[in-house]
């Protein structure tokens, strides 16, 4: 569904991916660890399709197609969701009336009818539950005033109306106590699909143990260094990530030596 | 150059018809001054901005007494009639006069008197007009306004009675015939609000034909202990049509006034929104909302001149400009010696679209008492790239997530559009404007 080969990202003449590969299958959930700086948010702005990011080498192709050559809203319509890591608030653009727009736009697209008020209602406020989201909110503009734990519940929200084959989870846990990470964790668990793959990137090990990862990997100076098993999480927030950068620099080191 | 002379006949043509006594001696004031000053000119800090002289350049605007009496169609007002009109008092005004036989005043005689300013001049409100015509001259000295003033003719008087709130608001159309020449127009109107009086007035400009038309408009209005006035200026018209239009609120009693200027499409346009806060403990709210393209210019000029104690004042203008278009907003905010517990407020936010557009910003704060509130603050920005960004990667393309942004950046000022068929129409005219379908 998503082959990420060869990329390369910079910005403003900073160098932050290099040279990324990942494969993601339908169904699949993998998680994106690493230290603060390695390239995590990098990754998924890039493939959300921020334009600051220069790409320098490499290709993305998202179900068979071109992902980098495409916009970010026809990213979107072909099935890429990203939850940000800080949602922005947007005063003036009600919330009801944006997901609305952006459920129609993607019908559109792909050549269904617009939902009808009645229809759109039913759906929203089945979705709704699914976050214990609050109607009140629905009503106020995009994010203006809410809390961290509502902002992330509404990103969830949009996820569950928008219905993306492949959702990438920005550090979704950021800012969230116990209570808020459940909620929000058993949204996502609730959305897993066999024909949705979920990417999450994160930071601790604590969302992982709601989501339960099929594969797990380490980014470190824009790479991925390792890769496994949801075991891999566990090993990390047992040493840190100190014990990645030692083997690195072990690796490195051999490599010298060998040279 | 402009030349004067060529005003000058069309003057004394107009002393010599009509040479009603208060309102000529008001006129030759205003043609003293004009003689002396001619139009302004960018050397004029107050027009540094905004050149009109450019306007008269090589072109002769007929007057409406060129014509006579110009005809208009039903169908020709209908094109401009505002929603609620089946409810509101319309008053039409075709080149600049008042047309009685097109209007239809339906709030009853004990409510709103509405009179050709001439007649008003003669009768029992003899003494408003003396005390109250023209005494915007005192603060705006500028040869385009003293145009006007030279040529009071055909202007209307309005009179709410003391504690009439009127149910039906006013609603006063201008339409300019430019289908064969171009046209002047210089409407002129009192309005007098009496003690405990409400009144929401609406205006707004059309001009029929694709000749030139050059708006050079003077509005008194005169507040009373108690009374309130809702303004609402709507411009929407060709891309040809100027406008000098000037507003005048003197609030001599303790009252309040709620203004909102919209400005869409126009040629040059100057807006000088002038209140007077003469009473302790006045209230006054403008807001202003310009939408800027093509090549129009908007300049919004007010001025909030606290003479008395303890009045307050708020100020909100916003704007969106693109293409080739310019925006100027200047805020003018006195404080006299003896308006302690002034507290007075400025805001003016602007999002500039493109390379070629611009904005002048400029508060102006003169401060002579010493126990005050003051504040204002301008900012000239782009679109917010985050959340135009955040609105792409949920589907919605570039150019609707834009609208949308922009659409949400209106919304205060729609807001203060009150009566809801009207806010209702202004929000229509905005979508238009940024090309959002239903």
């Amino acid at each position: 569904m998503l082959s990420i080969k060869n990329i390369h990202a910079a910005i403003e003449g900073k160098q932050i991916l290099n040279g990324i590969n990942l494969e993601i299958k339908p169904g699949e959930v993998h998680a994106i660890m690493g230290p603060n700086g390695s390239g995590k948010s990098t990754l998924a702005l890039v493939l959300a399709g921020r334009e600051e990011y220069e790409i320098t080498q490499g290709m993305v192709t998202f179900s068979g197609k071109d992902l980098l050559e495409m916009s970010p809203e026809d990213r979107a319509r072909e099935g890429l969701f990203i939850a940000f890591q800080y949602p922005v608030e947007i005063p003036g653009v009600s919330t009801t009336n944006f997901i609305k727009t952006a459920v129609n736009e993607k019908r559109k697209y792909h050549g269904q009818e617009a939902l009808d008020a009645v229809a759109f209602l039913k759906l929203m406020k089945e979705k709704m539950a699914l976050v214990n989201m609050d109607q009140s909110l629905l009503s106020r503009s995009i994010n203006e005033g809410f809390s961290g734990g509502e902002k992330k519940r509404n990103e969830i929200f949009q996820m569950a109306m928008l219905e993306p084959k492949l959702a990438i989870l920005d550090e979704t846990d950021s800012g969230l106590d116990i209570d808020a990470l459940r909620v929000v964790a058993k949204g996502v668990n609730e959305l897993r699909h066999k024909d949705r793959a979920i990417l999450i990137i994160t930071h601790y090990q604590r969302l992982l143990d709601y989501l339960q990862p099929d594969f797990v990997h380490v980014l470190y100076n824009g790479r991925i260094v390792r890769s496994g098993g949801k075991e891999l999480a566990l090993e990390l927030e047992e040493k840190g990530y100190d014990f990645i950068k030692d083997e690195i620099g072990l690796t490195a080191g051999v490599q010298a030596g060998i040279n | 150059m402009v030349d004067v002379n060529h005003f000058k006949d069309r003057f004394k043509q107009l002393q010599s018809a009509s040479p009603d006594g208060q309102i000529a001696r008001i006129r030759l004031k205003g043609f003293d001054t004009f003689s002396k000053t001619g139009l302004p000119a960018p050397r004029n800090e107050e027009w540094k901005y905004t050149s009109i002289s450019g306007l008269f350049n090589d072109k002769e605007y007929h007057f409406a007494a060129d014509d006579g009496q110009p005809v208009f169609t039903r169908s020709d007002l209908d094109a401009i009639r505002l929603p609620g009109h089946q409810g509101a008092n319309e008053l039409v005004f075709v080149n600049g006069w008042f047309m009685p036989m097109l209007s239809a005043i339906r709030s009853p005689d004990d409510q709103l008197t509405v009179l050709p300013l001439e007649d008003a001049a003669k009768g029992i409100y003899k003494k408003q007009i003396k005390e109250h015509l023209g005494q915007s001259s005192r603060y705006i000295k500028d040869g385009i306004h003293a145009l006007n003033t030279s040529f009071i003719y055909g202007g209307v008087f309005i009179h709410v009675a003391k504690r009439r709130e009127l149910q039906y608001p006013v609603y006063l159309y201008h339409l300019s015939d430019a289908r064969e020449h171009h046209t002047l127009c210089q409407p002129r109107s009192l309005i007098y609000m009496e003690e405990g009086s409400k009144m929401q007035l609406v205006e707004t400009f059309k001009t029929i034909g694709t000749s030139d038309s050059f708006t050079n408009q003077v509005m008194e209005i005169v507040v009373n202990n108690n009374a309130l006035i809702e303004y609402y200026k709507i411009q929407n018209d060709a891309a040809n049509a100027s406008q000098v239009s000037t507003t005048h609120i003197r609030q001599i009693g303790r009252g309040y006034a709620h203004a909102v200027t919209i400005t869409l499409n126009g040629g040059i346009i100057r807006n000088n929104m002038n209140l007077i806060l003469e009473a302790a403990g006045n209230e006054a709210h403008l807001y202003g909302l310009y939408m800027l393209k093509g090549h129009t210019h908007a300049d919004n000029h007010t001025l909030v001149d606290n003479r008395e104690p303890g009045c307050l004042s708020n100020q909100l203008y916003k704007g969106i400009v693109d293409d080739n278009a310019t925006g100027v907003f200047n805020g003018k905010i006195m404080v006299q010696p003896q308006a302690q517990k002034t507290n007075a407020y400025q805001s003016n936010k602007n999002i500039l679209l493109s390379d070629n557009a611009g904005i002048n910003t400029k508060p102006q704060l003169e401060i002579f008492a010493d126990d005050v509130k003051c504040s204002h603050g301008c900012t000239v920005g782009q679109l917010d790239e985050t959340a135009l960004f955040y609105l792409r990667t949920r589907g919605i393309p570039i150019e609707n997530a834009r609208a949308m942004l922009l659409e949400a950046f209106t919304e205060d000022i729609l807001d203060q559009v009150k009566p809801k068929l009207l806010r209702k129409h202004v929000k229509q005219l905005i979508r238009e404007h940024l090309s959002i379908k239903k």
